[in-house]
């Protein structure tokens, strides 16, 4: 999937990815619809992929964004794991957000291990693309 | 506000002229209801959702839940029960216990349901992709209570096709998956005749972003890709169409979702009579349990969700719902606390007991706004079945990714309107107040040991298991799975009284079907 419409994102590669067992993939498709709107090249992984998985599409598809959407309540562990497969492959500038059913009181503890931005069904898309744009300006 | 949320333009006034004559209730074709004497002669389950962790606490919540006055089990899977996972895989490691319980053997139902007798409830399974084998596990366990399986009553939801378009816990293709169900069904109806071995949902494209009309209309294309399926395993029409069951959503607009099921119950017997010539009276009727919440409910000011869900709960019950589940307030961002999960309980039986609005059979019926909607809802849904049908069907609407390419789009314009104001969500796009604080109340906090201990178990029923008898019960699956002239359920109950696991009954299927190559298309 690519795009080259002009937007905040313009010229972005973006990997929008389901970690783990979660089916739950309307969130992840409306970001996937919604990064392209706003002129990033979209990579969606499908359902299912392990962490390491992720980290190999990231590294291959030489991405300036991960989106990993969770609604299991395992995005402790799995964002985790990605973050972690990432800075063991050199690639810890690659900013990794994180979307689904987050607990607010999990948000700080995700941010602190290193995601850049936290989001629920209450984002506004809006504010989620403001929010990406500056952080991969 | 001059439409509905599917699109119907609505009139200020409805009058006489507009709207037709329902019928009678418990008459063909059902507008009003499948029993003539509604929720008089019985009422309708109050079945909660409910199950995390280990067995052991799934069961005490269970029991906590029964004393209560709760009338029917809703059991809740952890994912990789539901994938075919067992809990020592990688993929499974993070998720076990999460969203629900681990069942990886016939140990664990055992566990389960200890102290609750199988024949004295109705238990219900959330479960697709290994949903025969948890429908083995459930007589095994019965088997092992010395419960007549005859007695068994309950649902295991055993709908794969929506798995591909919305829910995600598919393993199999399409094609092997549906001969499953035709195992699973034709054996139920056999063995317990008052077990609904499927229960045909619409609730998770509804809850993924699609419309009330297209809930209903893709729900009934794919219960008529079963029904074509089951004709097709030798089935006859007649006798197991008793037992398909159906499952929904309600969402907020109390009309609409009312005339959902009013329109959608008329329009499955009508299909039947048309399609496949069936009268048998019982085969007509539409029964189908509900879920009152989902994303309907916001984590923005979470107590408004109790609102919500009252009224979502009183048009389930306005539709003529047979079992009804209220999501409890903080179900938006956690599992349930005990305190949400009473309060929503609560919601059920003050709305049974005090709102009096069971008394008297389809109380809507005849209002000039309630027929006229039901006809243009049946008009809606009748024609996004034209669709796929002019597409090719279901099956192929999925394996093409067709229909999840919709539904996507859906929840895109959905999001956006949400984003935009246009759909009114009080406390989050509407009367939010700045600045402030957000009050989840208690916190659900899983027990931190609980994949550990279900590790231990793991390792522990392999360990100590008749090892000769899995792997015997195990191959005779393997070797069944290749001809499907085989039902394949008398082998899966016997690996489970074997206690093979559901990872290894999964692994062997997988052997010889391979698993589902997910069309990605945006």
């Amino acid at each position: 999937m690519s795009a080259l419409a002009p937007g905040p994102l313009a010229g972005k590669r973006i990997l929008v990815a389901k970690p783990g067992l979660d089916g739950h993939d309307a969130g992840a498709k409306v970001i996937a619809l919604a990064l392209r709107d706003a002129g990033a090249e979209v990579i969606y992984t499908g359902l299912r992929k392990s962490p390491a998985f992720i980290v190999r599409v990231a590294l291959d598809e030489d991405v300036a964004a991960v989106g990993l959407s969770i609604l299991s309540g395992s995005h402790q562990e799995l964002a985790g794991e990605v973050l972690e497969g990432l800075r063991a492959a050199g690639a810890g500038d690659i900013s990794v957000f994180v979307g689904g059913t987050i607990p607010p009181q999990d948000r700080d503890a995700l941010l602190a291990a290193g995601v850049k931005g936290v989001f629920t069904n209450d984002t506004p898309l809006e504010q989620m693309i403001g929010e990406l744009a500056r952080a991969l300006a | 506000m001059s439409a509905t949320p599917s699109g119907i333009e609505v009139p200020v006034v409805a009058t006489r002229d507009a709207a037709s004559d329902p019928g009678a209730p418990g008459v063909y074709p059902f507008t009003r209801g499948i029993f003539a004497d509604g929720y008089r002669g019985r009422p309708w389950t109050i079945r909660q959702y409910s199950g995390f962790g280990s067995a052991e606490a799934s069961n005490q919540r269970y029991r906590f839940l029964l004393e209560q006055g709760q009338t029917g089990l809703s059991v809740a899977l952890d994912l990789p029960t539901q994938c075919g996972y067992d809990p020592d895989d990688p993929m499974a490691r993070p998720e076990v216990g999460k969203v629900g319980v681990s069942l990886f053997s016939l140990s664990e139902m055992e566990t389960l349901f200890e102290g609750i007798d199988l024949g004295a409830i109705s238990t219900s399974f959330t479960i697709n992709g290994t949903a025969a084998i948890i429908y083995a596990m459930y007589l095994a366990a019965a088997d092992k209570q010395g419960v007549p399986r005859a007695k068994l009553t309950g649902t295991i939801q055993n709908d794969i096709l929506k798995e591909y378009v919305a829910r995600g816990t598919w393993i199999f293709p399409v094609r092997p998956s549906m001969r499953l169900i035709a195992d699973s069904v034709l054996y139920a109806n056999e063995v317990t005749p008052r077990f609904n071995a499927i229960s045909i949902a619409g609730a998770h494209v509804r809850d993924a972003g699609c419309t009330a009309v297209e809930e209903m209309a893709y729900t009934l294309a794919n219960g008529l890709a079963y029904v074509d399926e089951l004709i097709r395993r030798g089935g006859d029409v007649a006798r197991f169409a008793r037992r398909l069951s159906f499952f929904f959503y309600v969402h907020m607009d109390l009309f609409e979702e009312a005339c959902k099921f009013r329109a959608g119950r008329r329009l499955w017997a009508k299909l039947l009579r048309e399609r496949y010539g069936v009268t048998d009276e019982k085969a007509l009727h539409f029964r189908f349990g509900v879920v009152c919440g989902g994303s309907s409910l916001v984590a923005a000011q979470p107590y408004n969700n109790v609102v919500r869900v009252a009224i979502e709960n009183l048009a389930a019950v306005l539709g003529g719902a047979q079992s009804i589940f209220t999501c409890a307030y903080d179900e938006a961002f956690q599992i349930p606390t005990e305190f949400s999960a009473e309060l929503a309980l609560r919601t059920q039986q003050i709305v049974q007991h005090e709102s009096g609005v069971a008394a008297t059979v389809d109380p809507l019926g005849g209002s000039y706004y309630v027929e006229w909607l039901t006809d243009r809802m049946e008009e809606g849904m009748r024609a996004v079945m034209g669709e796929i049908d002019a597409y090719g069907g279901v099956v192929k609407a999925i394996e093409d990714g067709w229909l999840q390419r919709r539904i996507a789009v859906r929840a895109k314009e959905k999001k956006d309107a949400t984003d935009r104001g246009e759909r009114v969500v009080v406390g989050m796009n509407r009367y939010r107040r700045e600045g402030e604080a957000q009050s989840f109340g208690e916190v659900f906090r899983l027990d931190p040991g609980t994949a550990a201990r279900v590790l231990a178990k793991h390792a522990e029923v392999k360990r100590t298991r008749d090892a000769a008898r899995a792997t015997r019960a195990l191959d005779a699956l393997e070797a069944a799975a290749a001809d499907d002239r085989e039902n394949l359920m008398p082998l899966l109950v016997e690996c489970c009284h074997s206690y093979a696991t559901v990872g290894e009954m999964v692994e062997r299927l997988k052997r010889r079907w391979g698993e589902f190559q997910e069309p990605v298309q945006l």
